[in-house]
């Protein structure tokens, strides 16, 4: 057999890299001088702008609200699920397949569902009316009820976005080889130590990996909190969204953009730094 | 066929190349009616019946100065008749692309357009520039179940801000539930009852009076009237949706956002004129005009398809057709949608009101009309929902404000008084 020329993996990967440099990197350097180029030159005009607005410290406050509390959530959940998934085997792929089907509905129309079922005329305040529990139409989604706002928003994206993280530790569960978990048995340990001193420690490149992809998405989120909160419950993306179409100030919707990509890379490398696997625990 | 093929490609072309126009074509180019639907019916149905030859073109509002600006650089006029907005064709007129149509005004003094409108053709001058060609505007919807709520002695036609508060008021505590509903959602069109109508109609203005005494009033007012209002506002968009849903009895909004339900539902609900304040009853037509370019190739032809598409035969084919509604006084026939019959009534009811205050759609702001809204609906999120003192606000956003009109340089529009340089904010 002939020998491969040296240049051939480069030669595979260019098109590749050219692809994901021409779509991305160039629209990313074309947002950061959208977002510091003002009439007068340089400047970080439209930053001020983007700070000063009325909606920027509830928009920043309310994303990391929705992080803080959507991310731990669906870690643990998933953490759960997989871990009873590990317990069965007959049928286990059913049930895999069961829950990740919210994977395959897009985030917009998540939103829509769940608006549908939340609404004042909902199927929710339907059920609740024919239980006796409300008397009439009972708004949930107004600026009124920040509070019951806040939980949809958080129980749409739960349903919507649990199973990436579930699939990622599925898969993380899998590469576990079952001596470990034995041998803490024998040595007597209970199931709650054999999970937080076995399994935990031995997941932590899959939980790096479901962290740092749903943290990222969740800095991101837009579709679903738009339809079940609108004007209600700014987030940072929807504001770049507004900034963009409705106050047509393309400068200040980068100028989010550019925020929202630096709160992900330094969540990124918070995960990377502090969930570090050192190359001799490696599996 | 031919014809209309060579035309069809030169829209395609977008070369603004148009054949030689022969003496008896005349050429019509509108910003309006433009989706391919709209702009067939006007070439299959509002043009039919015209005795000369038509050729129907469209453009997009942006490109319509470029290209009378391309056209009179070329020495070479295609366009007999223009149709646009009045904010699209106050540009053309400094430019010297629009003739006198005095002549025009005078022939068609008999078709009934009322004297506010056609004031508006003149663009400020003393010639009449153009000749308004049909309108669309805001109006309210009621459910009829909200009617036995009217306060006393309250005519629904005539209604003041204080009136429909006292009404809402009634709704809420008869029934336990807040009907009122305005477009407040994020794509609702909020800013324009603001601007148009809200303003206007408590200071007589939209721009230069922002942080006056009398606004001051007026969001205190308003924001006592808010108490009565759905809370689901801040998410309508388009309010037949919960005119639909019943989940709003009584709404404000632009007249293509409510025709579904009004379609769907014509027995359930009546239309009438948005409310007045002290300084008149602020409305806000969105006029589109009839224009004949200078130089035009064929200025017979032009006078006599703008004369067609006054008759109020056309005006009403146009109603039911594209839902632009007459300019001309034309008696609704019997066999009018129900539903369009409902909304051609208010906005005629609106424009005929005697203390009707025309608030014109913000002209010369350029891509600074989406800021522009920005600064009304912060203003009230800041003052309605966040409760925070109307004073500082006003004063705080009547910055934003000025920064905005600075900017553009853009003067006074109605109702707010002519202005040389960019529009004040005092």
């Amino acid at each position: 057999m002939q020998a491969r020329p040296a240049y051939l993996p480069y030669l595979l990967l260019a098109p590749s890299v050219l692809f994901l440099a021409a779509l991305f990197l160039y629209p990313l350097a074309e947002t950061i001088l959208l977002s510091v180029r003002t009439a007068e030159g340089f400047s970080f005009d439209n930053y001020r702008r983007m700070a000063g607005d009325l909606n920027f410290a509830s928009a920043l406050g309310n994303t990391f609200l929705l992080v803080g509390v959507v991310v731990p959530l669906q870690i643990a959940l998933a953490l759960g699920l997989a871990q009873m998934l590990t317990k069965i085997t007959r049928g286990r792929e059913i049930v895999l397949w069961v829950w990740t089907i919210p994977m395959g509905v897009s985030d917009l129309a998540a939103g829509l569902v769940w608006l549908a079922l939340l609404t004042d005329r909902g199927y929710v305040n339907s059920a609740l009316f024919a239980l006796g529990l409300i008397d009439g139409p009972t708004g949930w989604l107004s600026y009124e009820t920040p509070v019951t706002l806040f939980v949809a928003i958080v129980l749409a994206e739960v349903w919507r976005a649990t199973a990436i993280v579930l699939v990622i530790l599925v898969a993380g569960f899998g590469l576990i080889p079952k001596e470990y978990g034995e041998a803490a048995e024998i040595f007597g340990a209970t199931p709650w130590q054999r999970f937080t001193r076995v399994t935990l420690p031995l997941l932590k490149p899959s939980l790096q990996t479901a962290l740092i992809l749903r943290t990222v998405l969740a800095f991101e989120v837009f579709a679903v909190v738009f339809a079940l909160g609108g004007r209600n419950f700014p987030v940072l993306v929807s504001e770049a969204y507004v900034w963009q179409f409705e106050n047509q100030s393309y400068a200040v919707a980068a100028a989010y953009a550019v925020v929202v990509m630096a709160i992900s890379l330094a969540a990124t490398a918070i995960y990377l730094r502090v969930l570090r696997v050192k190359p001799e625990a490696r599996l | 066929m031919r014809k209309r093929l060579i035309a069809s490609a030169a829209i395609l072309l977008g070369l603004g190349f148009l054949p030689q126009a022969q003496a008896q074509e005349t050429v019509f180019m509108s910003t309006q009616l433009r989706p391919i639907e709209e702009a067939q019916k006007v070439r299959d149905v509002i043009l039919k019946g015209f005795a000369g030859q038509a050729v129907y073109v469209t453009e997009q509002p942006q490109q319509l100065n470029v290209r009378m600006r391309a056209e009179a650089a070329a020495g070479r006029r295609t366009v007999s008749v223009i149709g646009a907005l009045h904010g699209e064709l106050q540009p053309l007129q400094p430019m010297g692309a629009l003739d006198d149509i005095s002549d025009v005004a005078t022939k068609l003094a008999d078709r009934g357009i009322p004297a506010n409108l056609m004031n508006l053709g003149k663009l400020g001058g003393s010639t009449q520039v153009y000749i308004p060609w049909m309108q669309a505007t805001y109006i309210m919807v009621a459910n009829r179940q909200a009617l036995p709520f009217l306060p006393a002695g309250a005519d629904i036609n005539a209604l003041t801000y204080d009136q429909l508060k006292e009404w809402a008021k009634n709704v809420r505590e008869r029934t336990g539930q807040r009907r009122l509903g305005f477009p407040a959602g994020p794509t609702g069109l909020m800013p324009r009852f603001f601007q148009g109508y809200l303003y206007p109609s408590y200071t007589g203005s939209a721009v230069s009076a922002f942080r006056s005494a009398e606004a001051e009033a007026m969001w205190t007012n308003f924001k006592d009237l808010w108490q009565y209002v759905q809370p689901n506002s801040t998410s309508y968009n388009f309010m037949q949706e919960p005119l639909l849903a019943d989940e709003v009895w009584i709404a404000f909004d632009h007249v293509a956002r409510v025709l579904d339900a009004l379609r769907q539902r014509p027995n359930d609900f009546v239309t009438f004129p948005a409310p007045a304040g002290p300084k008149g009853r602020g409305y806000m037509p969105v006029v589109a005009g009839l224009s004949i370019a200078k130089d035009a190739p064929n200025r017979a032809g032009a006078v006599a398809l703008i004369d067609h598409l006054s008759t109020a035969r056309t005006q009403l084919v146009t109603a039911a057709e594209v839902g632009f509604f007459p300019v001309v006084k034309a008696d609704l026939p019997a066999d009018l949608a129900p539903g369009v019959r409902l909304a051609a009534n208010a906005i005629a009811l609106t424009q005929n009101a005697r203390d009707a205050l025309v608030s014109l759609l913000p002209i010369g702001l350029g891509d600074k009309g989406g800021e522009f809204n920005k600064v009304y609906i912060d203003t009230f999120t800041r003052i309605v929902l966040r409760n925070e003192p109307a004073r500082a606000v006003l004063d705080r956003e009547a910055e934003n404000l000025r920064a905005i009109m600075n900017a553009t340089a853009a003067p006074c529009w109605a109702p707010d008084p002519a202005s040389t340089s960019a529009c004040p904010v005092n």
